[in-house]
């Protein structure tokens, strides 16, 4: 049975026909809404690259439900963090670094960098490991990105 | 951004068919070149025009059989044919992968991508510069001599002319002659080589608006997924429809043989089609108990022995009276790749065409296979490679390609699939298991024979192409080649002993579908190549970096010096392993390892620092250095950012990934079964880069993973006295070492 469900994504409201509200988010943001930023890696929460925020929050969006969003919650994907054509400054230190391999990961890693650093305005090295610890990346960038997320805070 | 478009719609069709479809992957969203849109583009790479094509306004498009794999390659190797060119950085683009419009440079593997890919479209761009300063001195009426380049605009004095006004939208039509390149640039005079380029991928990739692989959507696409059998060689014996029919939107299940696939007009539905289809399977059990793999590799029949170095005689030189003989096995798990996107693709069939879409290293090949797979003449596949997220070889994605032109030719739609987690560390191809035994003769403190020999599966006959999943599941047309990649390669070694022999015991078969991971053979070989080698030093009582320096061939000063390099780099102290007098339950130590890769290219030493808690029998790498030499570095800190990757993927893959399976199938399914390094646990990477601008370009794709995993031996060995020979170096193995004292 299709079910219509009101959402607030990257400041505007959308309205969406899916099959069931148990769809994850991820998909309607992809699927629906054409936002490729976050991406499919596992589909279990487990690495990251799914990551959005809800209410200023980091949540994988693979495994939150459609029924779980309400429709006043602020949605914001990776699209929605540069002001126009100005980067978010954990975007434009991600590039400064060239902190990027096949860039799969980076998704979760701005993200989830964004949350944290909203939270922690001086991040020791030692801070930004743990808070980037259920982020994978295959590639091998870590390095790289505690740099820029480093670079981001301010304390680099 | 979502791409969304119908090749039918742009079905330009002259000079025999080559539909057009192209991404502008710099500066996206320009018009395609008039070349691509006109004819049939020529792909021998014996064509100046098989690589570049200018238009009017002198914008380049190179065409790369080679692809970026998420390593940036895609940066460098429009740096090579802008320098030679004599164009600004950002006039080139790169068009990847097509088997439309790239010609076939062979599959991207083996650290190739620059050394011979870049080399040829160099090769290229050296050529068609020349022809161009011909060209213009017929049109200044000049002497070639006195013509300048720059910024793609010949000049004579103040007369001057174009590239896009001399060749633009046109051919060359210049064969390239391998035995007389026309003579390139000298590297004195390099602008774009040798600088660290930003790399072109970035900016969309920070921003969400990088379209990978799993980004495209075509017109009228439906959405496909597979479900595999739950036992490796499990039979299908039934489906129940039924058990879908709640499911809105299923457009088809699909069943051939053993493959099962479902379509459905959404991912979601596709997804719980998946789920939810009733299926049984008949039972099997055919895998190799884990617990007793390597009796079972050792056990496992001989093709054929490949003997790969060969000095003296090592059988008279063990037999010699008073030589201290040493012995020892190594080890090394079955990894999988764990790309951190599972497996996608798009595939369409329209009027007796295939086209897929897929991340595949190597569409030429994949053309080849899916052609026969679908009995259809080559020319009616074509394969286009989209990036898709980091690829160390050869994984799912052409798997995964095939699963899809399955699927839509079933349904006469085009379809996309993606693969779940559990599909994709189930059935990506394996790293196989790897088993060496090493003896040595030593007399006094001189190494007198060196014996090797690896178990390793062998390699049937040369096509080096991985048998596609659901042409073997659906009883399709294939080859059942094996194929793990050219894992000989470092069994033999680059020190120079009296008497030597490596022996590849290639074995008729081994437990899973296999094929090359990041620095296949090399990596296992070299792991216990110098692993054993400083277990040799220990007996020795000599300095491990002084014993390989006793032992590598004067003439090649360019191995000496990166050894060298990385002794200053990381401080090394200058004394035997393991260190004496250590104390407290964590205990520090550090191990060299280096490698000239395949005997023939890259050096690499390194040296990795280690804490090893004694009780807990867990290690840390808190520091690695690495000196690196691979001649003509085009990108220095893309090669950074590659070299970090190897080192980090390796620790990884020594200190903690090991596929687990039970009788019947892989039973590490997602990343808590097969967990990977994280952020906590990442070293410190001290690199060294060797420039050297005057020799060739050789690969760094894998050459520095190589080297990774006996420095974390040999360091342990440092630190503790035990020496570890099983990878990966579980707290289990590292404790149970320490009991037995080894």
């Amino acid at each position: 049975m299709a079910e219509r469900r009101t959402l607030n994504v990257n400041g505007r409201a959308r309205t969406i026909t899916v099959d069931d509200l148990d769809m994850p988010l991820l998909l309607a943001l992809r699927e629906n809404l054409a936002l490729n930023g976050p991406l499919f890696g596992c589909g279990l929460a487990q690495c990251g690259a799914c990551t959005v925020h809800i209410d200023g929050k980091a949540v994988r969006s693979c495994v939150h439900p459609l029924s779980k969003v309400a429709p006043a919650q602020k949605v914001v994907t990776i699209e929605g963090l540069a002001q126009g054509s100005r980067l978010h400054p954990v975007q434009r230190a991600f590039v400064e670094e060239q902190a990027v391999q096949c860039g799969y990961c980076i998704n979760g890693m701005i993200m989830e960098s964004v949350a944290f650093l909203a939270g922690n305005k001086n991040p020791s090295e030692t801070d930004i490991r743990k808070a980037l610890a259920n982020n994978i990346c295959r590639c091998g960038t870590h390095t790289r990105i505690v740099r820029a997320v480093k670079r981001a805070a301010g304390t680099a | 951004m979502t791409k969304h478009f119908n090749p039918s719609r742009r079905d330009l069709l002259k000079g025999g068919g080559a539909l057009v479809v192209s991404f502008s992957l710099i500066g996206q969203g320009e018009p395609l070149m008039a070349q691509e849109a006109t004819a049939q583009r020529p792909l021998s790479i014996a064509e100046v025009d098989a690589f570049l094509a200018i238009d009017a306004r002198g914008r380049i498009a190179v065409y790369s059989g080679k692809v970026d794999l998420g390593t940036g390659v895609r940066t460098a190797l429009a740096q090579m044919a802008a320098e030679e060119l004599d164009v600004p950085f950002n006039r080139v683009r790169i068009v990847e992968g097509d088997t439309a419009l790239t010609p076939d440079q062979g599959k991207t593997w083996g650290s190739l991508t620059i050394q011979a890919g870049g080399v040829q479209i160099r090769n290229a761009a050296a050529t068609a510069r020349a022809a161009l300063i011909e060209q213009a001195a017929q049109r200044l009426k000049a002497k070639s001599e006195e013509l300048s380049v720059a910024d793609g605009v010949i000049s004579a004095g103040n007369r001057r002319v174009t590239y896009g006004e001399l060749i633009g939208g046109k051919m060359f039509s210049i064969k390239l002659d391998p035995a007389k390149p026309a003579k390139s640039k000298e590297p004195k005079d390099y602008k774009i080589v040798g600088k660290s380029v930003p790399r072109v991928d970035i900016p969309a990739k920070v921003t969400g608006r990088f379209t990978y692989i799993n980004n495209l959507r075509l017109r009228g696409m439906l959405h496909g997924r597979v479900i595999r059998p739950p036992s490796v060689g499990a039979k299908l014996e039934s489906v129940d429809e039924g058990s879908i029919k709640d499911i809105a939107g299923i457009v088809r299940i699909v069943r051939e043989g053993n493959f099962l696939g479902v379509v459905a007009q959404t991912e979601w539905g596709a997804i719980k089609a998946a789920r939810q289809l009733k299926a049984t399977w008949s039972k099997w059990e055919g895998l190799p108990e884990q617990a007793k793999l390597f009796e079972h590799v050792r056990g496992t029949k001989v093709f054929r022995d490949e003997t790969t170095g060969n000095v003296g005689n090592t059988t008279e030189a063990m037999a010699k009276e008073g030589v201290k003989k040493v012995s020892a096995s190594y080890d090394f798990a079955i990894h999988t790749h764990g790309s951190q996107s599972p497996s996608c693709a798009v595939a369409e069939f329209r009027d007796g065409k295939l086209t897929s879409w897929s991340a595949s290293q190597a569409t030429h090949d994949l053309r080849k296979q899916l052609a026969e797979m679908f009995a259809m003449p080559v020319e009616s596949v074509r394969c286009i490679y989209l990036e898709g997220s980091g690829c160390y070889g050869r994984n799912g994605h052409e798997d995964a390609a095939a699963d899809a032109a399955v699927l839509a030719k079933a349904v006469g739609r085009p379809v996309r699939v993606q693969w779940s987690r559990a599909d994709e560390h189930g059935w990506d191809p394996k790293g196989p298991p790897t088993l060496i035994d090493l003896r040595a003769a030593l007399d006094g403190s001189s190494v007198t024979a060196w014996e090797s020999e690896f178990f390793i599966p062998q390699q049937t006959d040369k096509s080096f192409m991985v048998p596609l999943i659901p042409a073997t599941l659906a009883g399709m047309p294939a080859k059942p080649d094996i194929a793990p990649g050219n894992i000989f390669q470092n069994s033999n070694i680059p020190y120079k002993f009296a008497n030597i022999k490596a022996v590849c015991h290639r074995l008729e078969t081994t437990p899973f579908r296999p094929s090359w991971i990041r620095t296949p053979g090399r990596m296992q070989n070299t792991y216990a190549n110098e692993c054993f080698l400083d277990e040799l030093a220990a007996v020795a009582n000599a300095d491990p970096i002084e014993f390989r320096l006793k032992y590598l061939d004067p003439a090649d000063q360019r191995g000496i010096e990166t050894l060298n390099r990385v002794a200053a780099l990381a401080k090394w102290d200058k004394r035997p392993s393991p260190q004496q007098n250590v104390s407290g339950n964590v205990v520090k130590g550090r191990g060299v390892s280096y490698v000239k890769y395949e005997l023939t290219r890259t050096y690499v030493a390194v040296v990795a620092e280690v804490e090893v808690d004694r009780a807990a029998g867990t290690i840390k790498v808190p520091k690695v250095y690495m000196a690196h030499d691979c001649g003509q570095i085009i990108n220095p800190d893309g090669l950074r950012n590659q070299l970090d990757g190897n080192v980090i993927q390796m620790v990884s893959r020594t200190l903690i990934e090991e596929l687990k399976f039970d009788r019947s199938h892989v039973t590490s399914l997602d990343w808590v079964s097969y967990p990977v390094i994280t952020f906590p646990d990442v070293p410190e990477i001290v690199l060294d880069l060797i420039d050297r601008p005057n020799e060739r370009p050789w690969g760094a794709g894998e050459p520095s993973a190589a080297v990774v995993p006996s420095a974390i031996s040999n360091a342990v060995f440092d630190a503790t006295g035990v020496r570890l020979r099983s990878v990966p170096y579980t707290p289990d193995k590292v404790k149970a070492a320490m009991r037995s004292g080894a």
